[in-house]
């Protein structure tokens, strides 16, 4: 059983948000040792072995992104995403604040693997005072000798730079990010060619997610094993759930992955507001399928294997509790208003499509639609199905679809005739 | 040449160079895989989801890495559970491509339906209506019926000026971004793109003035819906009203060809009238772009200006006569001043023309002179692009060097394609005395002084080959600069070598040095009469290589020549508006041209001609392309073809030239002149398949811009490929000299010619009266930015506007040519402040 935190470590070890605090608990020595013992590959093969899996949805396998980088290609670059954008996701931040030093390890040890002389942070808009932040921190691990030229004593050098998105939600899929960071708008690249082999100005580049690259300073320094001993064989080590919606104490739980749904709604996040019964679960924040919240959905756990078993994924593990004081009609009209709102445009399902749902969801949950039109919004939903450009067409639909397969009688309760 | 993929589409087998995309693919075999943003010329992006495919892969055995096969031997595909874009989709070996399915046409009905939602309708009053890919796809695959409520439509400004020429309807753009890829990727002014998001998404422009680009205008030809428009041809016409008729531009020497669209209306007085200028495709010319001079410049061609009889002058009054009278009057003239007569021309005039006039001043033992600035056509005869050229073959290990020009001013075809040729990996060189759009391009920018021009050449030649111009000082100090010594190693290492000359820099003597001198590098690096080599004139005039190849020569002194003639013959052009000084005093001076220039007011008869859009005729290209133009709308009454005029002039005088048809004229010059020998009008309008396929029913694919069925035209043989011997000798090399401020001519694209003043819409582009100089060198002359001065050079002087410009060079002052300002060749000037504001 696990007893002490691997990401949210801040909450054993209060203010190692200061360098020297953190340096006191090992920090930093993890790359150094990376840097003056340690083969690039041998970094990867670890990170390989450990099983991390990304953790900003997709779980794509880390060690094995790292390996892709072309390697006739140069320069490399490593990029953070700290766009945290997926409604109901509020992990990053907390690493961000409570635990930058532990991120920013995983960044230089990240950027050393795969052979990256800078590495970017890209941060959502609003996140400018964390940016700030971030900034005094890099400059400190300048001044200590951390970052910059000619790292202890060897030929590696590595400088850090954060990067503020101007609030868009597409900048989190990582191909809309680079175009940021470039200084272009915000629309996502055709694929392949995937980052590792086409990315940041051209050159071959890692994306990972925050909460990733603070998982690898401790596997490197305990071992893969050790990280493997949490999780499940396949969905191995811990993720930060955030837990949100109608819960009694929502918030960040750092928890094994494969822990079930039911624990960490009813014993962590101490059930429902005034135990009201659940309905509905959504694990991966807006972008969800909504789950049927019966038994075995609440007993099924929470790993990148198990939920597809459920018509859904896992996601960024944005765990959203919708009880019974919550229509699903209602609830989509605000997941479809949110995608309406941040489509880039760039193709033509998503930039229509989504306009056009919420025009329906706005007049079904108004009481102002015909069965005829939850018919055709579930149409609409259907025609946008597997022809958008990006993944962020193709998650507005989820809700939207499940929503009315799973809960029809909602919206049968709310339209005319 | 790469092995062929094969795959199948609908059952059809085909094969295509790997990289191809399954739309091109489909499309080469014929299959039409509708698009939005995919365009043919640009980079697929993906972006609109209307070319869904099925596509199926054979299945590979992982293991063994064999083919799978299914009982019956066949090779197993493997079908991706969803629809796949066609265009970002590169062909591979057995793959199958499903284009008719149910599900295919779903997905396209889907998409489609997606669009329309946004969209307006607005079809009965809309410019592309009738041309419109998203309304032709739509009655292809769309739904009858909308589902979408009309209330809930989001509706935008309708009527956007991005520039002056082009508006945009917001309501209408289906944000395919392909005209915001044209200007970044092809033409490389990125000035407009997208702003916003999702469905808030929309064009804008980011430069001051709006859509600052003098490519704009294909924007319109390649957007599949009617949000970008013309401010000339928006609302003027329906496309199905139009009629097309071939021609070709002749606003510069790149000769691109054109299709006019022309129809019979109530507000031109029921006259035929021009509505819009189209590009044409021509792969080896001009592709199917077309720069806005092209496109907009025409009206002077409909102006109320234009002459409709001859005038005689009579009691000091030019006066209205009869054809007969008028004729008569100036064959007696012509007959007495014999060898007393002068003929000056310009290069305005097509083949034609310039043979029957020149025969007919031959006849009468008269001089001709050709009104030109630039010298060297009689060079290019010889080393000119050989047959087989194409300047879109230039790629990688191939070099060009552009010289005393500026392409991008002087002609952006020109430009666009040597921009292209350095992206397919041509090293480019550029030299000049100031700094040119195309410097960006160049691996080996070069500068030298003003006059330097042909010496920086002769440098090279003799870095190549030492055995010439030995010992000659003029050049030392040039090769001994280290970028002009790696220059000559790329320019013997090059492939094949193209060479682009101007006058920037030169009067006429002087540019027939620079053609010499790059013709003997071309010979020296072994490049001369080979295909994809050659040398080619930038050239002010559309058809000054064709009055080259006529016989026609810039005199040695044209002043002296027009004061030594008892009659003058002024064809097209306008000493007297150019250079106001200038004596033009004969006993008997005929000017032919369009209107009353300056010229034609001091004359004794002034002879109506027509303009290339309402006859005939034939024009010869800077790369040595003769093409043939065809008369787009009826002749205005009263006015003739000008090689008519001479051949009536001819008939009073007893010489016989055809008068009724040009291309009789053409077989004429066909079997006196030898390089024209293979010309007919039949082989001038002959075409071949081109690639990509543009301007059919299906114009989704390409654009607006017309498929050409009318003729590619011909490239002629230069005297090298002949097997003539190469008779170019090596000029005298002359050191720079002179002292005081020099003032050097430029071409500006927007000039103030008679030829593009009545075309209002361009009126804010024009250059003005200006003279550009740098801060430094304006603080040393003592003038200041907006300050009006009186230039002097010699006996002339015009009055300038100061503008400050860093690209000038010291010691130089640029002045605009075809502004009005009299200096036509470099000249020591001074200057004298007239107002301070």
């Amino acid at each position: 059983m696990k007893t002490e935190h691997v990401l949210l470590r801040h909450r054993d070890h209060p203010e190692i948000n200061e360098l020297e605090n953190y340096r006191k608990i090992g920090g930093f020595e993890v790359f150094r040792k990376v840097v003056t013992t340690m083969q690039p590959n041998e970094v990867i093969e670890v990170v390989k072995s450990s099983g991390l899996r990304g953790r900003g949805g997709a779980g794509f396998p880390t060690g094995l992104k790292w390996a892709f980088v072309d390697q006739k290609n140069w320069p490399h670059y490593v990029v953070a995403n700290a766009d945290e954008s997926e409604p109901g996701t509020f992990k990053d931040r907390e690493i961000l604040e409570g635990n930058p030093f532990q991120f920013l390890e995983g960044v230089a040890i990240a950027s050393y693997a795969v052979g990256a002389r800078a590495a970017y942070v890209y941060l959502r808009g609003e996140f400018w005072q964390i940016a700030h932040q971030l900034d005094r921190r890099i400059q400190q691990l300048y001044h200590a000798g951390l970052l910059g030229e000619r790292l202890f004593g060897t030929d590696y050098s590595l400088h850090i730079f954060t990067h503020l998105g101007a609030g868009a939600y597409i900048c989190g899929e990582e191909t809309a990010m680079l175009e940021s960071i470039e200084g272009k708008l915000g629309q996502p690249r055709l694929r392949p060619p995937f980052p590792p082999s086409f990315g940041l100005f051209g050159k071959p580049t890692v994306v990972n997610n925050v909460e990733t690259l603070t998982n690898v300073p401790l596997i490197i320094e305990r071992g893969a094993e050790w990280y493997r001993s949490f999780g499940t064989e396949k969905s191995p080590g811990v993720k930060i759930f955030c837990l949100s919606g109608r819960v009694k104490r929502p918030g960040n739980y750092e928890l094994p992955l494969g822990t079930p749904f039911r624990k960490l709604i009813y014993e962590y996040g101490g059930g429902i507001l005034e135990d009201h019964p659940i309905k509905a679960i959504m694990a991966a924040g807006a972008s969800s399928s909504l789950i049927v919240a019966n038994d075995p959905a609440l007993d099924t756990p929470m790993d990148y294997e198990s939920v597809p078993s459920l018509g859904a994924q896992l996601g960024s593990a944005s765990v959203i509790v919708v009880d019974d004081t919550v229509s699903i009609d209602w609830l989509i009209n605000k997941t479809v208003h949110f995608f309406r709102h941040e489509s880039c445009g760039k193709c033509t399902p998503c930039r229509e499509g989504t306009f056009w749902m919420m025009h329906l969801t706005d007049r079904i949950t108004a009481g102002k639609a015909s069965w005829q039109d939850v018919e055709l919004l579930k149409d609409v939903a259907s025609q946008m199905r597997g022809k958008c450009f990006c993944a962020l067409g193709e998650f507005s639909i989820e809700a939207v679809l499940s929503g009315i397969e799973r809960f029809r009688g909602d919206f049968e309760a709310r339209v005319k005739g | 040449m790469a092995k062929l993929v094969t795959l199948t589409i609908d059952g059809i087998t085909v094969q295509v160079p790997p990289g191809t995309n399954v739309v091109d693919a489909a499309k080469k075999a014929g299959i039409d895989i509708p698009v939005f943003c995919y365009h043919p010329k640009m980079e697929p992006v993906g972006m609109c989801r209307m070319c869904l495919v099925e596509i199926g892969r054979p299945v590979v055995d992982r293991a063994t890495g064999e083919l799978v096969r299914a009982d019956d031997g066949s090779v197993k595909i493997q079908f991706s559970p969803k629809l796949e874009t066609a265009c970002t989709t590169p062909v591979s070996e057995g793959m199958v491509v499903i284009n008719t399915s149910q599900k295919v046409k779903d997905g396209r009905e889907d998409i489609l339906e997606f669009l329309l939602t946004s969209h307006p309708l607005d079809c009965p009053v809309c410019d592309k209506g009738g041309e419109c890919p998203l309304q032709n796809l739509t009655m292809e695959f769309g739904s009858g019926q909308s589902r979408y409520i009309y209330d809930e439509k989001m509706h935008s400004a309708k009527h956007v000026p991005l520039g002056d020429l082009i508006y945009l309807d917001r309501e209408r753009c289906i944000q395919c971004a392909r005209c915001v890829r044209f200007q970044d990727q092809i033409v490389d002014d990125p000035v407009i793109g997208f702003y916003n998001r999702g469905r808030a998404l929309e064009i804008v422009t980011y430069s001051e003035p709006g859509f600052d680009s003098i490519f704009s205008g294909n924007t319109t030809d390649i957007c599949p819906v009617g949000a970008l428009t013309t401010a000339d041809f928006r609302f003027g016409a329906r496309p199905w009203e139009l009629n097309a008729a071939a021609s070709i531009c002749t606003q510069c020497p790149v000769g691109c060809n054109l299709t006019i669209n022309v129809r019979r209306e109530a507000i031109s007085q029921g006259r035929m009238a021009i509505k819009r200028i189209m590009p044409r495709q021509n792969e080896w010319v001009n592709e199917i772009w077309i720069c806005d001079k092209g496109r907009f410049g025409y009206h002077y061609v409909e102006s109320e200006e234009r002459l409709d009889q001859p005038l005689v002058r009579k009691d000091g009054k030019l006066t209205p006569v009869s054809w007969d009278e008028a004729i008569n009057l100036v064959s007696m003239r012509f007959k007495q001043a014999g060898s007393n007569l002068l003929t000056l021309v310009s290069g305005r005039l097509s083949n034609e023309d310039l043979y029957n006039i020149r025969k007919l001043t031959d006849s009468l033992n008269g001089k001709s002179a050709l009104y030109t600035q630039m010298g060297g056509g009689d060079v290019v005869a010889q080393v000119g692009m050989s047959t087989g050229s194409n300047l879109a073959n230039l790629g990688k290990g191939d070099v060009i060097l552009v010289i005393a020009t500026d392409l991008h001013q002087e002609a952006p075809i020109w430009w666009l394609r040597v921009k292209q040729a350095t992206e397919r990996g041509a090293q480019l060189i550029v030299a000049n005395a100031r700094s040119t759009r195309l410097d960006r391009y160049a691996k080996y920018p070069i500068r030298y002084a003003y006059g330097e021009q042909n010496n920086l050449i002769a440098a090279l030649v003799q870095l190549i080959d030492p055995q010439k111009f030995v010992d000659a000082k003029a050049i030392k100090h040039l090769s001994e600069q280290s970028i002009i010594k790696d220059t000559a190693e790329a320019l013997k290492a090059a492939q094949n070598l193209v060479i682009f000359f101007g006058n920037e820099g030169s009067g006429v003597a002087d540019s027939q040095v620079l053609a010499q001198t790059c013709a003997i590098l071309l010979a020296t690096t072994n490049h001369a009469g080979k295909p994809n080599n050659g040398l080619i004139p930038v050239w002010q005039r559309a058809n000054d290589q064709g009055a080259w190849d006529m016989g026609w020569r810039p005199p040695t002194d044209l002043s002296t020549s027009i004061k030594e003639a008892n009659a003058l013959y002024i064809v097209a052009c306008d000493p007297a508006g150019d250079d106001p000084r200038l004596s033009l005093t004969p006993d008997f001076l005929v000017v032919q041209d369009l209107y009353l220039t300056p010229t034609a007011k001091l004359a004794d008869v002034v002879l109506p001609a027509l303009p290339f859009t309402e006859r005939e005729g034939s024009l010869t290209s800077g790369e040595r392309r003769v093409q043939r133009y065809y008369p787009a709308i009826p002749g205005r009454t009263g006015a003739l073809a000008d090689f008519a005029i001479a051949a009536q002039i001819a008939k009073a005088c007893g010489i016989t030239l055809e008068e009724r048809s040009a291309a009789k004229v053409m077989d004429a010059i066909a079997r006196e002149n030898a390089d024209y020998a293979a010309i007919s009008y039949t082989e001038l309008a002959n075409v071949e398949e081109q690639w990509p396929i543009i301007g059919r029913a299906d114009l989704y694919y390409g654009g607006t811009s017309y498929e050409n069925k009318q003729g590619l035209g011909m490239q002629l043989q230069n005297a090298v490929q002949k097997g003539e011997p190469f008779q170019i000798s090596l000029p005298e090399l002359v050191e720079q000299s002179g002292e005081g401020l020099l003032a050097v001519p430029i071409t500006r694209l927007y000039d103030r010619g008679n030829t593009l003043i009545p075309s209002q819409l361009l009126r804010t582009h024009l250059v003005s009266t200006v003279m550009w100089i740098n801060a430094k060198e304006a603080k040393q002359q003592g003038v200041e930015e907006h300050d009006v001065v009186q230039i002097e050079c010699g006996e002339t002087s015009a009055l300038v506007t100061v503008e400050l410009e860093d690209a000038v060079p010291d010691g130089v002052v640029l002045v605009p040519r075809s502004v009005g300002i009299p200096i036509s060749e470099p000249c020591r000037v001074r200057l004298h402040i007239t107002e301070r504001v």
